[in-house]
This record gives C-alpha cells, sequence and structure tokens, in this order.
C-alpha cells in the first residue's frame, strides 16, 4: 500500500509541471502587451511607456526566461525621484496572479474572497448527488425491469440530456418568477448589510455556518432559501450520471458467481445487497465521485451565472466573456491543482478499498 | 471406415433465412446493427428525433427563409425595443418574406413572430430553426476532430508501445488534468482575438480538450489486439507497421471508440451551447440558441411573464441532446448485447 501511494505521489510533482507549462503556453500565445496585465494594472496607452514595462519586467525574453520568472517572480529596479529601490514582483508561486481587469482587484484577492460561496454550493450539492445517485441506482438495479427501473432509467437518460443551464432556467421561471420562493443571488439585501457590519463575525466565509456560530437562524434560512435552486440545478445532472453508473455496476455484480452463493446459503435478500453486492458495486462510483467533486466545481461556471451568485464561477464566466485572459488563467491553474490533487486522492482511496489495484 | 469415407455432414447454416437485399448490401455485421437500431423503440424515438433535426436543418430557408440570403445565420430583429414580445406578433420593421407555406397553413398575409422575441427584438423562431444548423455543425465538427485526434494518437501510443506509449500517455493525462469548462473557456478567450469573434475560437478549444477519451479507449482495445495470431501472422510475412495498424488492427477496436463518440455529440452541443450562453462565442445576433437563451438573463425576475425566451430554444436544446443520447445508448446495446439494458 505504501509503495502505491509513493508510486502514485511521484507522478504529482511533473504533472503539475506539466499543468503550469500548459497555462503558461496559453499564456505565450498573448502578445507581450497583453501579458502586461501580469504585472500593471493598466496596459498604458502610450508606445514608449509600454515598451518600457515590456522591457521592465521581461516579456521579450526567451519563454523559458519567462516561465521562470512567472513561476518565482522577478525582480525590477524602481527609479523614483531618483530613488533607486529594488522590487520582486510576480510569481505565481509567490500567490501574485496578476491583476483581475473584469474584477477590478488582484486575482489573488478575487479567488480567496469568491471561493467560500463556491465552496458552500458544492458541499451542499456533493451529499445530496452522491447518497442520492447511489440509493436511485441500487433501486433500479435490485428491481430490474419493473417499473420503477424504467423510471430510473428514464431519469438517467433525460437528466443526463438535460443541460445545467436550462434547467436552472425553467427552475427560474417555476419557483421565482411566479412566487418569489427561491430568489437567485447568495443572501438578500438585509441579511447581506448584517453580514458586512461589524458584529457579524465571519468564521468560516461560508454563510450557513457563520449564520447559526452567530445564533443568527433568519440569515442562515435567507442564505438556505438562496442556495435551493442552485443546488438543485448542479446536482441532478450528477445525480442523473451517479445513478446510472450504480446501476450498471449493481446489474453486472448481482450476476457473478458468489452472490447466487451467498444467495444459495440461504441469506436474506437484504443481506445479499447490502454486504456482498454493494461493497464491489460501488468501485466504480468512488472514482466517480473523484470526478463529481471537480465535475462540481466546474459546472458552477454556468450556474452561478443563471443564478446571479457571487461565487468563483460567476467571475471566471465574466473575466472569459471579457477576454481578460491573466484572471482566467489564475482559474484554471487552481482548479486544475484541485483536480490533480483530487485525482490522487480519489486513487489512493480506490486502492485502500480494492486491493487487487494495489498489486499492479 | 477411413476418415475419408465419413459422410459428410450436410453444413447447415444457423439462419436458413437468404439475406434481403439490405444484408447483402451492408454485409451481416452492419445489417445487425441497422436492424437493431430501427426495432429498439428507444433508438426509434431518438433517430426519429434526429431526423426531424437534420429535416429542420436542411429546410431552413424554407421554413425561416433569410432576410439577407448572403448571412442568412443573421437572426432578423424587429427593431430595437428592449421589451420582448409574446408569440404570435406582428412583424413591424424589416420583415424577412413571407413563407409559402404561411399563407397555405393559416390563409394570412402577415408574418408573425411565431415563437416571439427576445431583449432587443431578436426573433427566436429564426434562431432556433438557423441554430439547428449551428448546433449540428458544432457538435458533429468537435466530435469528428476529437475521434480523428483521438484516433491518432491512442492508435500509435497502443501500436507502438515503450517510451512511445509512455509519452503519449504522460501527456493525455496532462490535458485530462485539466478542469474541461474553464478551460476550454479561457482558450477560447485566448483564440478570439486571433481568430474573431465566431464559432471557431470555442470549437478549436473544445476540440483541444476533448480527445483524451477517445485516446485512451482506443488504446486499450488495441492494446487486446496486438498480440492477437492473426496480427503476428501479418507481421512475419512482412507487412507494413502502417498497413497492419491501419488495415488489420483498427477496422478491429474502433467500433467501442465510434459509440463513445455517438455519446458524446449531445455533450459536445451542450457544452458549447453552454460557452455562447455564457457570451463567448458568435456575436450577438448570430442564430445558436446558447445565446438565444442569454437574452433570459436579462428578465430573470419576469420569466413567468416571458416563458418563451426559455421555453422554445430552451426544448428544442433539451430534445437535440435527447436524441443524441438515446440513439448512442441504443448504439451501444446494439454493438455489445452483453449490455443489453443494464444502463
Amino acid at each position: 500500500m505504501v509503495n502505491y501511494i509513493i508510486r502514485r505521489l511521484i507522478a504529482v510533482p511533473f504533472l503539475l509541471i506539466g499543468v503550469t507549462l500548459l497555462i503558461f503556453l496559453m499564456l505565450l500565445a498573448l502578445t507581450p502587451t497583453e501579458r502586461t496585465a501580469l504585472y500593471v494594472r493598466e496596459i498604458p496607452k502610450n508606445d514608449r511607456v509600454l515598451a518600457g514595462i515590456i522591457k521592465k519586467y521581461g516579456l521579450d525574453l526567451p519563454w523559458y526566461e519567462q516561465y521562470w520568472r512567472w513561476l518565482f517572480g522577478t525582480t525590477v529596479t524602481n527609479t523614483e525621484n531618483g530613488v533607486v529601490t529594488e522590487e520582486r514582483v510576480g510569481g505565481i508561486l509567490r500567490g501574485d496572479l496578476g491583476y483581475s481587469r473584469t474584477a477590478s482587484q488582484p486575482v489573488a484577492e478575487l479567488l480567496t474572497r469568491r471561493f467560500p460561496a463556491t465552496l458552500e454550493l458544492t458541499l451542499y450539492s456533493v451529499i445530496p448527488v452522491i447518497a442520492g445517485g447511489i440509493l436511485l441506482g441500487v433501486i433500479g438495479a435490485v428491481k430490474h425491469n419493473k417499473p420503477i427501473d424504467h423510471i430510473v432509467r428514464i431519469f438517467g437518460i433525460v437528466g443526463w440530456s438535460f443541460p445545467d443551464f436550462v434547467f436552472g432556467l425553467l427552475l427560474l421561471m417555476a419557483f421565482y418568477a411566479g412566487t418569489g420562493w427561491f430568489p437567485p443571488g447568495r443572501v438578500s439585501d438585509w441579511a447581506n448589510k448584517i453580514i458586512m457590519s461589524p458584529e457579524f463575525h465571519n468564521y468560516t466565509s461560508l454563510i450557513t455556518i457563520d449564520a447559526v456560530l452567530n445564533l443568527r437562524f433568519d440569515i442562515f434560512f435567507d442564505a438556505l432559501r438562496h442556495l435551493v435552486l442552485p443546488v438543485i440545478s448542479l446536482a441532478y445532472l450528477w445525480w442523473a450520471l451517479t445513478l446510472r453508473v450504480t446501476r450498471s455496476s449493481m446489474l453486472e455484480t448481482l450476476r457473478q458467481d458468489y452472490i447466487m452463493t451467498a444467495r444459495a446459503k440461504g441469506l436474506s435478500e437484504h443481506a445479499v445487497i447490502m454486504q456482498h453486492a454493494l461493497p464491489n458495486a460501488l468501485m466504480p462510483v468512488v472514482t466517480l465521485s473523484g470526478g463529481t467533486v471537480v465535475g462540481l466545481l466546474a459546472g458552477v461556471v454556468i450556474i452561478e451565472t443563471v443564478f446571479n451568485y457571487p461565487g468563483m464561477g460567476a467571475a471566471a464566466a465574466r473575466a472569459a466573456s471579457q477576454l481578460d485572459v491573466v484572471t482566467e488563467l489564475a482559474f484554471v491553474l487552481f482548479n486544475g491543482l484541485i483536480l490533480v490533487l483530487a485525482n490522487v486522492v480519489v486513487d489512493i482511496l480506490y486502492a485502500y478499498i480494492d486491493p487487487r489495484i494495489r498489486l499492479d | 471406415m477411413t476418415a475419408q469415407e465419413m459422410p459428410v455432414p450436410m453444413l447447415t447454416p444457423r439462419t436458413r433465412r437468404p439475406p434481403n437485399w439490405l444484408e447483402a448490401w451492408l454485409g451481416h455485421d452492419a445489417y445487425r446493427t441497422v436492424k437493431g437500431l430501427v426495432t429498439n423503440p428507444i433508438s426509434v424515438i431518438g433517430l426519429v428525433l434526429l431526423a426531424l433535426f437534420i429535416f429542420i436543418a436542411a429546410a431552413a430557408p424554407i421554413l425561416a427563409p433569410p432576410l439577407d440570403s448572403n448571412d442568412p445565420y443573421r437572426i432578423p430583429r424587429d427593431g430595437y425595443g428592449a421589451v420582448p414580445k409574446p408569440p404570435g406578433t406582428a412583424w413591424k420593421v424589416r420583415q424577412p418574406s413571407l413563407p409559402f407555406w404561411w399563407k397555405a397553413v393559416t390563409g394570412k398575409d402577415e408574418w408573425v413572430h411565431l415563437m416571439g422575441t427576445a431583449s432587443g427584438q431578436w426573433d427566436i423562431y429564426y434562431g432556433v430553426i438557423w441554430g439547428t444548423r449551428t448546433a449540428l455543425f458544432a457538435g458533429l465538427t468537435i466530435t469528428l476532430v476529437g475521434v480523428i485526434i483521438g484516433v491518432f494518437i491512442g492508435a500509435i501510443s497502443a501500436y507502438y508501445g515503450g517510451w512511445v506509449d509512455m509519452i503519449l500517455m504522460r501527456i493525455t493525462d496532462l490535458f485530462q488534468a485539466f478542469p474541461f469548462l474553464l478551460t476550454a473557456m479561457t482558450l477560447s478567450a485566448v483564440l478570439t482575438p486571433r481568430l474573431g469573434k465566431g464559432l471557431l475560437a470555442p470549437m478549436i478549444a473544445l476540440i483541444v480538450f476533448s480527445w483524451m477519451g477517445f485516446a485512451r479507449l482506443l488504446r486499450s482495445d488495441i492494446l487486446s489486439l496486438r498480440e492477437r495470431e492473426y496480427v503476428l501472422a501479418a507481421r512475419v510475412i512482412g507487412v507494413r507497421d502502417s498497413r497492419i495498424l491501419f488495415r488489420h488492427i483498427l477496422p478491429n477496436a474502433i467500433f467501442p471508440t465510434l459509440v463513445l463518440a455517438s455519446m458524446r455529440i449531445g455533450s459536445y452541443a451542450i457544452t458549447f451551447a453552454g460557452l455562447s450562453f455564457l457570451g463567448i462565442g458568435a456575436e450577438v445576433g448570430f442564430a445558436d440558441w446558447g445565446q438565444l437563451l442569454s437574452f433570459a438573463r436579462d428578465w430573470m425576475t419576469q420569466l413567468g411573464e416571458y416563458w418563451y425566451i426559455v421555453m422554445f430554444p430552451g426544448i428544442t436544446l433539451v430534445l437535440f441532446v435527447l436524441s443524441w443520447n438515446l440513439v448512442g445508448d441504443a448504439l451501444r446495446d446494439v454493438l455489445d448485447p452483453r449490455l443489453q439494458g443494464s444502463r
């Protein structure tokens, strides 16, 4: 097991280097002028000033030198009123991701401000997706070709065909436009005022949790009310997928000889399914779950835009539509990191559950 | 009695039925696939829907005669007012020519907004009809090019093995390490200033991050064939590598990849529409379902009143994706009978 984990971990740094290289490649597709956004807030109109900035930050150097500077930052000398000062700027590893033109703030700040909202949305979606998907999938497989199985199958296919943004818009139409029940956004205006005020303590920046910690249950319910629709539209697609995978894997498992043995020795159907079939049938679901977490984090781009939810995804969508590449690439980098790490966790988890993997 | 004298048993074919003209023309395997597709009720629904969409795409100039036949994808707009108008409202300004069937069907002389207008008075009906072409074109092109790249990389990787395989698979890993939608958005934003605002930038961006699944699947299928006797035999008699790969192995290994491709067309159509929903892709007014839907974002609080902005393009997109998924699902069942009904 340790061996397997080490082997798996060795690949990680290489993968990370690859990810940064590919992202940097996209940066190189930009002109040096566009790349100045990494270091300065506004691209100067004056050609001479611009050339000076390109020179100063080395944006015309060979790609490997630029890559190095992009990773670790670069030391520049500023001459102001005859005083020469040295300053270290840039460097994604130093947390300097450039300046976001669309959000009018440093990208790193934008990321840290927006991430909790997205995390909250994703956390609330993961549980119903995985638990509900597994439950429905098992029901479908156990009641194979019964009416309930057909309903589950149809839900699986139709759900998988329903674009999340169409679904989200339909939900808004049904549950907000007419009734005002579940509004878009993250919290109502009155709640936002309280959250911004000094007497409300932001412990985690996850509003539902902070609200409980501050004993403001009205805010808790308000935030929950705003979460309902985005969570449903984010979750149902993965729900459909999880249930399809669970169902087919369960069907496959139930056909195995050892299940027949279990039945033959007189075990109750409940024991056969829960103790013998399910653990093995869940193998592919574990792999999928890692993908689900990542997929949910990616799905927020569209869902947050539909519901005007002030998270990372909405900011990324805004940046992309206004061609703010520097901001975009920072988001890609951040999500790519999460993806790589999530995959490692899933692989190790997988090897832990299924000993056959380790022996490879 | 020696072996020679043994009566030779009459070889009775399992099916006495002589092949009909279709089977004779298509060959047995393809015939079985087609037969499976047209006898499975689910896939029939899919095929009918698909045929409908292909018909709409082909007949777009008749169903919705464009205002400017040189630029048919530009949705005609009835003025510039912000407030959407409901289905059935009469055209006021810059009316495109009346389709000939309109009078025959309704007996009226005036052309109306069949599905209403979105904010900015873009006609939804035109967007839906011409958008069918956009969706078919985008979905098919992205998948086709993705499959070609994937087949190329997967085949080379599996056939040569060793360090070639190692490098190509690590590159595949790397591309899979990126969040698909976000990276495609970003690449699209990088490409747009260079290629101009249009379909090309998002399509290339999606293609660049679409081939990995095909490459992996094909690679594993080829690996299982590579050591078969008939391949060894071909190698022994000195057949060229490329010929073994493309004539002997690929035709036997490609089917699962094609099934996967058919199942991906729908999801690429969704992603493509999603990108234009976010404002990445063609310019405003280009016939594209995602873009029509993005007009709904202006009217979030009044969607009950302006339901037609969401309903018509939304349901069309759902049916389009559903048709591909149903056909892909059935195709998989036919080609891999072991999986029949298991998904």
